[in-house]
């Protein structure tokens, strides 16, 4: 299953994982087979104040470089540290082992503007609705 | 309209990621990905579709080798028949319309160009002399097999030895002319064959287990062994000698195109020199990332980077203004983040032949 249910979804491709008021965020099935091996990934510092749809970070992989949008507002509160040693995460397990930061959202009601798993996979070019 | 291969089909069939590079719809990975398919022409062998390569053919006659002789760089007259030798292309400003590979063929000359150029390349060469026997070498296409293990495969797929042919030289073999040639910094073979039996050709190394290689990997190894890439290390305002390819620059062999201004050059002094660069971190300096030294001045920029799958960390090429003392701390401005980097050889990976 590429696009699990019972996550949200924004346009820029980030996954978003509820959790009361933590927010775990990551980048889609899509993005991380678009972008290829993935090589870095560069995470805000804790305690940062991300607005909903700021920029958070980037993901390198050997070909291309991509920003990460955060999709809600709210203060990053964990960061994957796994990451720095394996990014290759992002690839193997996007949104389990892959996840990036965790966010304690201020303004849980965003959450309504984002995309169910099937509003998402319909953006997506035609190769790549599993 | 994107141009595709003979191989497109074999691409699909394969599941490559297809990308547009130059006009043509080419493979830019597979799934086995990037980094492992640079690992298996490092380790054992890839297969590559360069299909999208310009192939020029110039008649044999006493206008072949004088053509060529005033448009490139090298000289041309020590080619034995059946040598290939590196060459440049300039105008008259010193500055590269391309760089090539020219084949010295028993009936003709044969001049490999990079895709993007390739019209360029053609235009260059009537330019300079209009009645000269030089098209393109329209019934063919070009594969690689890059690896150690290139020559036991390629020998087996072809059912040909292989191991007399030295570097940079070539054979027909059945109609199918083999070069020991590559852009990998590995051995390997570069096939020119004829669109119709490519395809089966391609299937032949696939079933001998060849993985098949994306554009991508092409990329990783040739920055690896610090080969330039046009549009990157080379355009029409950058010179062979700054890219630090003097030697394929032959000033006593007679005139040809750019000779005074790169005899100027060399003379006065580079403008700018081609480095490797090594950072910090595992941030990638990109092409167009500044290079600036410990006041912040400007010193540089990179023309080429990524992250090296041999040596697992950022690598790029840069140019730097000649006056920068090797020691001198750099640093390079990866998202207004001042990385800190050194100068090194820009060969980063050498094969133990």
């Amino acid at each position: 299953m590429s696009y699990p249910a019972e996550l949200k979804y924004s346009k820029e491709h980030e996954w978003i994982r509820v959790d009361g008021k933590v927010a775990t965020i990551g980048i889609t099935f899509h993005a991380q087979d678009a972008l290829g091996d993935v090589v870095y990934v560069e995470m805000p510092s804790l305690g940062k104040e991300l607005a909903a749809r700021q920029e958070f970070g980037v993901v390198e992989s050997v070909k291309s470089v991509s920003s990460l949008f955060c999709p809600v507002s709210g203060k990053v509160i964990e960061r994957n540290a796994e990451l720095e040693k394996r990014p290759e995460l992002i690839n193997s397990s996007p949104y389990e082992s892959g996840w990036i930061i965790k966010v304690e959202m201020s303004d849980p009601a965003e959450l309504n503007k984002l995309l169910s798993a099937a509003d998402y996979q319909k953006t997506l070019p035609p190769a790549h609705k599993h | 309209m994107l141009k595709r291969t003979p191989l497109y089909q074999n691409h699909l069939v394969l599941g490559a990621k297809m990308a547009p590079f130059a006009g043509w719809e080419m493979p830019v990975s597979y799934p086995a990905g990037i980094i492992a398919e640079h690992n298996a022409v490092r380790n054992s062998a890839g297969l590559f579709d360069i299909g999208h390569i310009g192939l020029i053919k110039v008649v044999e006659g006493e206008n072949a080798l004088s053509l060529i002789q005033k448009a490139a760089t090298n000289d041309a007259s020590k080619l034995e028949i059946n040598q290939c030798q590196y060459s440049v292309l300039c105008n008259e400003r010193g500055g590269v319309i391309d760089d090539i590979l020219v084949y010295r063929l028993p009936l003709f000359y044969l001049i490999v160009a990079n895709a993007s150029n390739a019209d360029k390349v053609l235009a260059h060469l009537k330019s300079i002399n209009s009645k000269a026997a030089v098209s393109f070498y329209d019934n063919f296409c070009s594969m690689t097999v890059q690896g150690p293990r290139a020559e036991e495969i390629t020998g087996c797929v072809l059912s040909a030895s292989l191991s007399g042919l030295k570097h940079n030289r070539a054979l027909w073999w059945r109609d199918i002319i083999v070069s020991r040639t590559g852009y990998t910094g590995e051995d390997g073979f570069e096939l020119v064959v004829s669109k119709r039996e490519a395809a089966a050709l391609w299937d032949g190394f696939i079933r001998a287990g060849v993985l098949p290689c994306g554009l991508g990997a092409r990329d990783t190894l040739r920055l690896e062994a610090g080969l330039p890439l046009y549009g990157h290390e080379y355009d029409e305002e950058t010179t062979p000698l700054e890219a630090g390819y003097s030697w394929a620059v032959k000033f006593d062999k007679g005139d040809f195109a750019g000779k005074s201004a790169l005899e100027k050059e060399k003379k006065e002094g580079l403008r700018k020199r081609l480095v490797g660069i090594e950072v910090a971190g595992r941030a990638i300096p990109r092409q167009g990332a500044e290079i600036v030294d410990s006041r912040k001045l400007k010193i540089g920029i990179a023309t080429s980077g990524t992250f090296s799958p041999t040596f697992k960390k950022p690598i790029a090429l840069a140019y730097l203004t000649p006056h920068t003392p090797s020691p001198t701390p750099i640093f390079v401005s990866i998202r207004d983040q001042l990385c800190p980097a050194k100068v090194v050889d820009k060969v980063f990976y050498k094969r133990v032949k």
